[in-house]
């Protein structure tokens, strides 16, 4: 079953695809471009649409979705936590 | 899928062009003339009124796009006939004038020195002879080249970027080397991804003006905003859905235009594409607003993938709602015309879900209603450029 998808390999988040992801799941990641597996514990309740972060995050730090620059990091993240708008910010605009 | 060979069965116009349908629109130049033109869709059955709160006092290219818009919706091959009603005589000759140029039949009314009962009645008899010869066009089977495909998304989630956006760009990929006619927008969405458009632009030339339309709006943003644009774009929903920031949106948006295709040329709004290929087009990056832009433009059949649900639909041109959010194909079921949610299950792979449009889109072009038709959804939202005179 897949949990959450990542759209390229070195992306820094995941996608949830599947309703009531709960803290301390283990998660299974499809990596989508390179049709690879992952696997992931989440920290927190993470709603379906919604991003984990596949990695450790210092404030400052850059996140990478689609190999691209997606915003700035304002809060630390740890592995496994919801990625969204209290920790991550656009550097456009 | 095959598309060497395929078809469609719509409607050809007087001048070359196909539609897939065959609407008889009682169209109003100002919000004036929406009482009268509601009037007259309503004696007369199987017409439609576009009803809409502009048309006054506007000037300069504010005016220019307005009469652009109407006049190109009018002219739309999904149009068989127009009636047009104004205030004033003048202005109404000069959008009937501007669709009579497609060669269909136009007729236009003034409500000044007439008032609303008798503009009523003269429209309505023009009206019912009007449907009532275009009940009698039939379809005829033309190349897919003939069909104009126009994409924009809204209410998007993430899934909208891994799954239902994809999709579009898969199509879209199929349809380009057949020589269909297609365009995208939405100027500000592209932020943080404007460089991968660019890069994707046929020479220097496309290039430079993508490059001043998407700086100029980029400067329209920078003039007005209050505070990070956070409240407005992402969306509520686009946040509610995932989206953190524009960039990532953006991104998501992107992928709409597929892999291969090239972008050929870029429209100001509401203009008409002169050639097939994959345009940009100078717009807002709200649903009802770009939609309204690219009827206007002549296109026939409109792609939106959504990710949370946006219901919009277009009074002329067929909107195919696609998703692959699970929980929104579950919970707005009757919006949805293609579910590609399987994608994120592995259910279903990206040339499957492609196909699964692409059909979708045949039996829209050959009659079959959307389910943005079928639920009434007619939002008519014209773009204004700044205040009235």
């Amino acid at each position: 079953m897949v949990h959450f998808v990542v759209h390229e390999e070195g992306d820094g988040v995941g996608v949830v695809v599947v309703e009531g992801v709960k803290a301390g799941q283990h998660l299974s990641g499809w990596i989508m471009e390179d049709d690879k597996d992952i696997e992931v514990v989440a920290r927190n309740d993470i709603p379906i649409g919604h991003k984990l972060a596949l990695r450790d995050y210092r404030e400052g730090d850059t996140v990478i979705k689609y190999g691209v620059d997606i915003g700035r990091v304002v809060k630390p993240i740890a592995k496994g936590e919801h990625l969204h708008v209290h920790n991550v910010k656009t550097k456009r605009w | 899928m095959d598309l060497t060979k395929a078809t469609f069965r719509g409607y050809p116009r007087e001048n070359g062009r196909v539609g897939v349908r065959n609407h008889v629109v009682i169209l109003p130049v100002d919000d004036l003339s929406n009482a009268a033109c509601e009037a007259v869709a309503n004696n007369i059955k199987g017409t439609i009124a576009i009803p809409h709160p502009y048309g006054r006092l506007q000037f300069g290219a504010d005016l220019d796009l307005h009469f652009r818009t109407l006049i190109g919706t009018g002219s739309n091959p999904n149009v068989a006939a127009v009636i047009v009603i104004c205030i004033e005589d003048q202005w109404a000759k000069k959008v009937a004038d501007g669709i009579a140029a497609t060669g269909k039949p136009v007729a236009y009314f003034g409500i000044e020195q007439h008032g609303d009962h008798d503009t009523i009645l003269r429209a309505s008899k023009k009206a019912k002879e009007f449907v009532q010869w275009a009940s009698e066009l039939r379809r005829e089977e033309r190349p897919l080249k003939d069909l104009w495909v126009s994409t924009k998304c809204g209410e998007s989630d993430t899934t909208s970027g891994c799954g239902a956006n994809p999709t579009v760009g898969n199509a879209f990929d199929k349809l380009y080397p057949h020589g269909v006619t297609l365009v995208f927008g939405e100027t500000t969405e592209l932020t943080g991804g404007e460089h991968l458009v660019a890069a994707r632009c046929r020479n220097d030339e496309v290039r430079k003006k993508f490059q001043f339309m998407f700086d100029r709006y980029q400067k329209v943003v920078e003039a007005h905003k209050t505070s990070d644009l956070s409240d407005s774009q992402p969306t509520k929903g686009n946040i509610a859905g995932g989206l953190t920031t524009i960039e990532e949106k953006a991104l998501g948006n992107i992928q709409k235009i597929g892999r291969k295709c090239i972008v050929d040329g870029v429209l100001d709004k509401a203009e008409a594409p002169t050639h097939p290929g994959l345009w940009f087009m100078d717009s807002s990056s709200a649903a009802a607003e770009m939609v309204t832009l690219v009827a206007a433009a002549g296109y026939t059949v409109h792609f939106f993938p959504t990710g949370q649900g946006n219901v919009i639909g277009n009074p002329i041109l067929p909107v195919i709602k696609l998703c692959a959010n699970p929980r929104t194909v579950r919970t707005m079921s009757e919006h949805i015309d293609v579910d590609v949610s399987g994608l994120l299950r592995k259910e279903l792979t990206p040339d499957q879900a492609g196909d699964k449009l692409l059909e979708c889109m045949f039996r829209t072009a050959n009659g079959r209603l959307t389910c943005a038709e079928a639920l009434g959804h007619r939002e008519f939202v014209l773009t204004r450029l700044y205040e009235s005179a």
